[in-house]
C-alpha cells in the first residue's frame, strides 16, 4: 500500500531539507517530497508537528544470534530496533561461534531474513575467533555480504595485524570498525578511573587506555591508507584526537552511543550493574566534550552498542557482571532531551548522524536519505509523546539498563521498512 | 543518647553520620568490660543466628567476630568458601537467599569484591556486616582503630593520623579515611605512587610519598600490610625497594612524637612494612587493636540486631 505521510517535517539532509513537507511513498520507495501531494488510494498519516527522518541505521548492534537467544534474537532485537524508530542495524561479530567465517555471515543473513522485519546487516571480526591473531578470510567474507569488519568487544593490540588488514580491506571498500582499548591499561578495571573508583574500591579504566589507541589506529589508518571507523568514543581527549586526525585528512570517522552524552560515572553508585558498560560511563567533562564533538562534526555517527546481558550476567559482584547495556529502544528519545532540546543537533544533524552517515559507512547506497528512489525507511518521531522506561515493557529480550525510571521526552512513532508500515503507536505489523 | 541507631546494616563507614560513629564507639565502651570478666558470655543475643560468610581467607577477624557473637549467646555458623561467583554453579545472591530462608538474623561478610555486601543487603532481609568488601571498605576495622586511638588519646579531633603503604588496594585505608576525617582528625596517606588510588586527596585527605614527611607529627601512625603477590604486578620494583623507602624501621622513627602510637591492622609481615623492633615497641599498639576488635564487633552486633531499639 503506499503512504502519504502529512505535515511533518522533514529533516534529510542528504538533499539539504529541513522544512515542513508531504512525503510520498510507493511501491517500497520514496516517491516525492513535497507541498499539498494528493495521492489517491494512499494511506494517509498526519505528521504535525512531528519529525520525518531517513529510517535511523544504527551501525552497532548486538543482536546475540548465535549462542545467546537467551539473551536476544533477530525477531526480539527487530522489534526493539523498531520501537526505537530504526530501519537498519549492523549487528557485532562477537556471538557464538564468532562471526568470523563466510558460513556464519550466511547464516546470519538467512535467520535475520526469517526474522523478516528490519533490514539486518553483520560486521564479522578481523580476526579469527576474536584472538587478533589471524585474518579472517576478508574476501569470501565481503563477498557473502559483510558490511564492516571489527573484532568489537575486543581491540587488536597488534599493530601489524591491524595494519594488514586494513590494506587488505580496503580492497572491498570495507571499513574496518576499531574498539579502541589498551588492555594493559584497563585490566581488571570495571568502571571509570578516578575519585569515585578510589571512594568505591573498583579498579579503573583510565581515560587514557582508549585514547592510546584511538591515535594509533590512527596512524595505522594513514599508513594503510584505508577507512577506519572508531566505535563507542567515550573521552574527552580521543574526541580530540579524531578532531585533529580530521585536520590531517586522514580518513576517520567515529560514532559515539547516547549514554556517553547522557550518563556519567555517578551511575554506577551503589555499585548498580546496569550501569557497567565497556568503555565506561565518564565524567561530566567527558560528556560535554562528546557533545561538543557531535556539533562541531568531529563525531559522525550516534549508535547504540545495544547490549543485551540476561538478569543473571548482571545480578551479580560489580567485578563480576557483564558490561554493556541495551540501547535501541532509548536512543532516539535521549538524542532528542540532551542533543535536540539543548540545542547541541537540529533534526537534520541528527538525520545526519543517525541515518546518511551510517549508510555512508556501511556502503547502503539506496538507504541513509528520503530521494525520490530511495528504499522507503522512514522513521517519524514525536516529540511530544512522553513515556518512563519500565522494565516489563521493554521489547529487548534483556532489561539491562540503568534508564528504567527515567522520564523520556518524545519517541518514535511510525517506523517504516522498505514501505511497509512496521510500528505505529505501540503497535507491531 | 538523643541518636538512635536505625540501620539493618553495616556496610560502609562512608555512609555514617559524626553521631552514629560515636555512637557505636560509646556502645564499644561499655561491650569491653566484658571480655575482661572471668565468665565472659552474655545472653544479648541469645536466639539469634549469625551466619559468617567468607569468601577470603581471614583469621583474625573471623574469629574476632565469632568470639563476639558467642560472647553474646547467638548461635553461629561458618560457611568459607571461594570468591568467584564465575567459577561456581550458583550465584551470591541465590546463596544468600537459601541462607536467608534457614531464617537466620545476620550475615556477617568477607568478599575480594567491592560492594558485595551491598549487593547482599539490597536482596536478602537478614542485617548485613561488611567483614571486608575487596578495596572497598572494612568497617570494624575502622571502628575499632578509632576507637584504640581514642582510648590513648582521648580524642580524635586535631590529631594528626599517618596511614602509610598499600593505599590502593586497602579497605583499612578508606574505612580509616572515612571514620577520622568525619570525627575532625587531620589524615595523610603515604606509599609509592604506584599504590596511591587517583585523586584520593578528594576524600579530604593530605598525600605524600615521604614517609619522613608522614611520621613527623603524627599523633598516630597506622602501618599497612603490603601483599607480597603485588610484586611482581610493576607496582613496585622489589620488597627491598618497598621496604627501603616505606618500611618503618627505628632510624626513621627518630623524628616521631615522643608519644605517637604505631598501629598496624595485621597480619603483619616482619621486616618489610615494619621491624620487629618498632612492631613490639613501646609506641605499639597492635595487641590493643585486636582486643578492641571484638568489643568493637560486639557493639556492632548489637546495634544492627535492633535488640536494643526493641529494648530487649
Amino acid at each position: 500500500m503506499d503512504i502519504l505521510l502529512k505535515g511533518g517535517r522533514i529533516a534529510d539532509p542528504a538533499n539539504g531539507i529541513d522544512a515542513e513537507s508531504d512525503l510520498l511513498i510507493k511501491d517500497g520507495k520514496i516517491a516525492q517530497a513535497g507541498k499539498n501531494i494528493k495521492a489517491a488510494g494512499a494511506k494517509q498519516v498526519d505528521c504535525k508537528g512531528k519529525i520525518v527522518l531517513p529510517g535511523l541505521i544504527d551501525v552497532h548492534t548486538h543482536f546475540r544470534q548465535p549462542g545467546r537467544e537467551d539473551e536476544e534474537t533477530f525477531i526480539t532485537g527487530s522489534r526493539a530496533a523498531l520501537k526505537g524508530g530504526f530501519t537498519s542495524v549492523l549487528c557485532m561479530a562477537n556471538t557464538s561461534p564468532v562471526i568470523d567465517n563466510k558460513g556464519v555471515v550466511e547464516y546470519v543473513y538467512a535467520e535475520a531474513a526469517k526474522a523478516g522485519l528490519i533490514n539486518i546487516y553483520t560486521a564479522a571480526a578481523v580476526t579469527k575467533n576474536l584472538d587478533g591473531k589471524e585474518l579472517t578470510e576478508i574476501g569470501q567474507i565481503a563477498a557473502a555480504g559483510a558490511k564492516a569488519l571489527s573484532d568489537d568487544g575486543k581491540p587488536v593490540m597488534n599493530a601489524e595485524i591491524l595494519r594488514r588488514a586494513m590494506e587488505y580491506a580496503k580492497m572491498f571498500s570495507l571499513p574496518v570498525i576499531s574498539h579502541c582499548e589498551d588492555v594493559n591499561l584497563s585490566r581488571n578495571g570495571v568502571m571509570n578511573e578516578g575519585a569515585l573508583s578510589t571512594r568505591m574500591g573498583l579498579k579503573g579504566i583510565p581515560r587514557a587506555s582508549e585514547t592510546v589507541m584511538v591515535i594509533r589506529d590512527i596512524e595505522i589508518a594513514q599508513l594503510a591508507g584505508a577507512r577506519l571507523h572508531i566505535a563507542h568514543v567515550s573521552a574527552k581527549e580521543s574526541v580530540e584526537a579524531v578532531r585533529q586526525a580530521k585536520k590531517r585528512k586522514i580518513k576517520v570517522t567515529c560514532e559515539t552511543c547516547p549514554h556517553y552524552f547522557t550518563l556519567t560515572e555517578e551511575s554506577v553508585l551503589g555499585y548498580n550493574t546496569s550501569a557497567k558498560v565497556n568503555p565506561p560511563l565518564r565524567t561530566r567533562e567527558d560528556v560535554e566534550a562528546v557533545k561538543k564533538g557531535l556539533s562541531d562534526g568531529t563525531i559522525d555517527i550516534i549508535a547504540t552498542d545495544h547490549a543485551p546481558h540476561s538478569g543473571e550476567e548482571k545480578d551479580v559482584e560489580f567485578d563480576f557482571a557483564a558490561s554493556g547495556m541495551i540501547g535501541l529502544e532509548f536512543a532516539a528519545s535521549l538524542v532528542n532531551s540532551e542533543l535536540v532540546m539543548r540545542k547541541v543537533l537540529d533534526w537534520k544533524g541528527v538525520a545526519e548522524k543517525m541515518s546518511m552517515n551510517p549508510a555512508a559507512l556501511l556502503g547502503l547506497k539506496n538507504k541513509g536519505s528520503l530521494s525520490a528512489g530511495a528504499d522507503a525507511d522512514v522513521t517519524v518521531f514525536d516529540p511530544a509523546r512522553d513515556w518512563t522506561v519500565e522494565s516489563g515493557r521493554i521489547e529487548s529480550k534483556s532489561k539491562n539498563t540503568p534508564l528504567v525510571g527515567r522520564k523520556m521526552v518524545g519517541s518514535a512513532a511510525l517506523t517504516i521498512v522498505g514501505g511497509k508500515i512496521r510500528y505505529e503507536n505501540g503497535k507491531f505489523s | 543518647m538523643a541518636v538512635l541507631w536505625k540501620r539493618k546494616d553495616l556496610l560502609d563507614l562512608e555512609s555514617l553520620s559524626t553521631q552514629e560513629i560515636e555512637m557505636i564507639l560509646e556502645t564499644t565502651g561499655s561491650f569491653k568490660e566484658i571480655s575482661q570478666r572471668p565468665i565472659k558470655k552474655v545472653p544479648t543475643l541469645r536466639g539469634q543466628t549469625v551466619v559468617l560468610f567468607f569468601f577470603e581467607p581471614s583469621t583474625r577477624t573471623r574469629t574476632s567476630f565469632e568470639l563476639a557473637a558467642k560472647r553474646m549467646s547467638a548461635d553461629i555458623v561458618n560457611i568459607q568458601t571461594s570468591s568467584s561467583s564465575l567459577t561456581k554453579g550458583e550465584t551470591l545472591k541465590d546463596t544468600a537467599r537459601n541462607i536467608e530462608a534457614m531464617k537466620v538474623n545476620m550475615i556477617i561478610m568477607r568478599h575480594s569484591s567491592s560492594g558485595a555486601p551491598h549487593l547482599l543487603a539490597r536482596s536478602v532481609s537478614p542485617s548485613i556486616i561488611n567483614a571486608g568488601d575487596g578495596s572497598h571498605e572494612h568497617p570494624t576495622q575502622g571502628l575499632l582503630d578509632i576507637f584504640t586511638i581514642k582510648e590513648h588519646k582521648k580524642k580524635i579531633e586535631g590529631l594528626n593520623v599517618s596511614i602509610i603503604g598499600d593505599i590502593a588496594h586497602s579497605r583499612v585505608a578508606r574505612s580509616n579515611i572515612w571514620g577520622l576525617t568525619k570525627l575532625g582528625a587531620n589524615v595523610t596517606v603515604c606509599g609509592p605512587a604506584t599504590l596511591m588510588p587517583p585523586e584520593i586527596e578528594k576524600l579530604g585527605v593530605k598525600v605524600t610519598y615521604d614517609i619522613k614527611e608522614a611520621i613527623e607529627g603524627a599523633d598516630v601512625i597506622n602501618m599497612l600490610r603490603i601483599q607480597l603477590e603485588r610484586q611482581g604486578q610493576s607496582l613496585f620494583p622489589s620488597i627491598r625497594d618497598y621496604s627501603m623507602s616505606f618500611g618503618l624501621d627505628a632510624d626513621k622513627m627518630k623524628i616521631a612524637k615522643k608519644d605517637v602510637l604505631i598501629m598496624h591492622p595485621g597480619p603483619i609481615n616482619r621486616g618489610v612494612e615494619i621491624t620487629p623492633e618498632i612492631a613490639d615497641g613501646p609506641y605499639s599498639v597492635i595487641l590493643e587493636q585486636v582486643t578492641n576488635g571484638i568489643a568493637v564487633r560486639m557493639a556492632v552486633l548489637y546495634l544492627v540486631s535492633g535488640v536494643k531499639e526493641r529494648g530487649e
